[in-house]
C-alpha cells in the first residue's frame, strides 16, 4: 500500500532547534503536513484531539514532564491510538533503552545525531516504501 | 519539685531496660524485636564502660586509668585530631566562594554556549530556508545539489541537540557539588567557613594589571560589552 504522503506526522522534542530541524528535514523527504509537540503531554493531547488522525509519531526520549517512553505507553493503551507508527529518535543510545522501548511498543528507534538517510530508512521500514 | 519528681521517675525508665536487656531477657521475651535486642547491646556496652569510669575514677590518686577508658581517650583525641585536619581541609579550599562564586560562574558559562550554539544553529537554519525557498527558481541538477547541500547542513545542526544534552548533564553535576557543598557546610556548621573580612589585614587592591589579568575569555550577557560601547570608550581617548 503507498504512502500517503499528505498524512498527519507529529514530531515531539523539547529542542526547538531539533524540531525546526526534523520539520525541515521531512518536508525534504515530501511530508508537509507536520506537527509539533515539546513533550509527551502536550502530544498526547494533540493526539487525542486528532482522535487518532496522525499517520506518524517521531518523538524524543528525554523530556519533562511527560517522557517520550511515557507518551509510547499511553499512545499503546489507547485503542484509539495505538494503531499510529511510533518513531523515537534520542540521544539514549545503552540497550536498556532499546529493550524498554522495544517492549513499550516502539515501531523504531533512531540515535542521535541522525542523518536523513537514516530518517528516510527507518520511516520506510515502518510506513513502507515512498 | 514537681519537675525533679519527673526527671528522677523518666531517668528511671532506661535503668529498668538496661536490667532487661540482657540475653536472658531477649530469650525470656521472643516477642522483642531485633532493634530491641541491638539497643539493649549498645546500653550493656554503655553501662560497662560506665563501670570502668567508675573504677578508674577510684584509682585515680595511683594516677593510671583503667586500659578501657584510656583506649577510649586515645580514640576520641585521634578522632578529634580527624575532624580539625578535615575542617581545616575544607577550609582552605574555600567552599563559600566554590559555592557563591566559581560555582555559578561555571554554570552561567555553560548556559552561555548551549544559548549562543542555539542562536547559531537557527541562523544557519534561516539561510538554508531561504535557499529551499528559490531552489525551485533554478535548473534540476542546480537544485538537486541545493537540496542535498541544504539537507548536509540540517543533518549537521543537530549537534546542538546534543551538546545542548551534554552540557545540561555537566549543569547537573555542578548542581550536585553545589548540594554536597551545602551539606558539609551544615555539618561542620557554616559559620566556621566563612571567609574572615579582617579591614586591616585585607590585600591592598592592585593598581597595575597583569597580561594575565586580561585574558578571562567571552564575557557573560550584561557584563560583556557591546562594539558601540567599546568604540565609545575607543573615541574616548582621542
Amino acid at each position: 500500500m503507498a504512502v500517503d504522503m499528505n498524512m498527519n506526522v507529529l514530531i515531539v522534542d523539547d529542542y526547538k532547534t531539533m524540531l525546526r530541524i526534523i520539520r525541515n528535514l521531512l518536508r525534504q523527504l515530501g511530508f508537509e503536513n507536520v506537527d509539533e509537540a515539546t513533550d509527551g503531554t502536550q502530544a498526547l493531547e494533540k493526539l487525542k484531539e486528532s482522535g487518532g488522525d496522525f499517520g506518524l509519531v517521531i518523538s524524543d526520549w528525554n523530556m519533562e514532564p511527560m517522557t517520550g517512553i511515557e507518551l509510547l505507553r499511553h499512545v499503546r493503551a489507547d485503542d484509539k491510538l495505538k494503531h499510529i507508527p511510533f518513531i523515537m529518535v534520542t540521544a539514549e543510545s545503552k540497550s536498556e533503552n532499546v529493550i524498554a522501548a522495544k517492549e513499550a511498543g516502539v515501531s523504531n528507534y533512531i540515535v542521535k545525531p541522525f542523518n536523513a538517510d537514516t530518517l528516510k530508512s527507518k520511516m520506510v521500514s515502518v510506513l513502507g516504501d515512498f | 519539685m514537681a519537675g525533679r519528681k519527673s526527671k528522677t521517675a523518666t531517668a528511671a525508665k532506661p535503668k529498668r531496660q538496661a536490667k532487661a536487656g540482657g540475653k536472658t531477657a531477649a530469650k525470656a521475651n521472643p516477642a522483642r524485636s531485633k532493634n530491641d535486642r541491638a539497643i539493649d547491646h549498645v546500653v550493656a556496652a554503655a553501662k560497662s564502660i560506665k563501670k570502668s569510669a567508675v573504677k578508674a575514677k577510684s584509682k585515680q590518686s595511683t594516677a593510671s586509668q583503667s586500659p578501657s577508658m584510656g583506649g577510649i581517650h586515645d580514640e576520641l583525641e585521634r578522632l578529634a585530631a580527624y575532624i580539625d585536619a578535615a575542617k581545616a581541609e575544607i577550609a582552605a579550599i574555600r567552599p563559600h566562594d566554590v559555592k557563591e562564586e566559581y560555582l555559578p560562574s561555571a554554570s552561567d558559562e555553560l548556559d552561555a554556549i548551549v544559548e549562543a550554539t542555539a542562536d547559531a544553529t537557527n541562523t544557519i537554519m534561516d539561510s538554508c530556508e531561504m535557499v529551499e525557498g528559490v531552489i525551485g527558481q533554478v535548473e534540476a541538477e542546480v537544485s538537486n545539489a541545493l537540496t542535498d547541500a541544504t539537507t548536509r547542513i540540517y543533518e549537521a545542526c543537530t549537534f546542538q541537540d546534543i551538546t545542548g544534552q551534554r552540557i545540561g548533564k555537566v549543569v547537573k553535576a555542578l548542581k550536585n557539588i553545589e548540594d554536597r557543598i551545602d551539606a558539609l557546610l551544615q555539618t561542620f556548621g557554616d559559620e566556621e567557613f566563612k571567609p574572615k573580612r579582617n579591614k586591616a589585614k585585607a590585600t591592598p587592591k592592585k593598581t597595575t594589571v597583569t597580561d594575565e589579568d586580561l585574558l578571562e575569555g567571552p564575557q557573560l550577557g550584561d557584563k560583556a560589552k557591546s562594539q558601540a560601547e567599546i568604540d565609545d570608550l575607543l573615541a574616548s581617548f582621542d
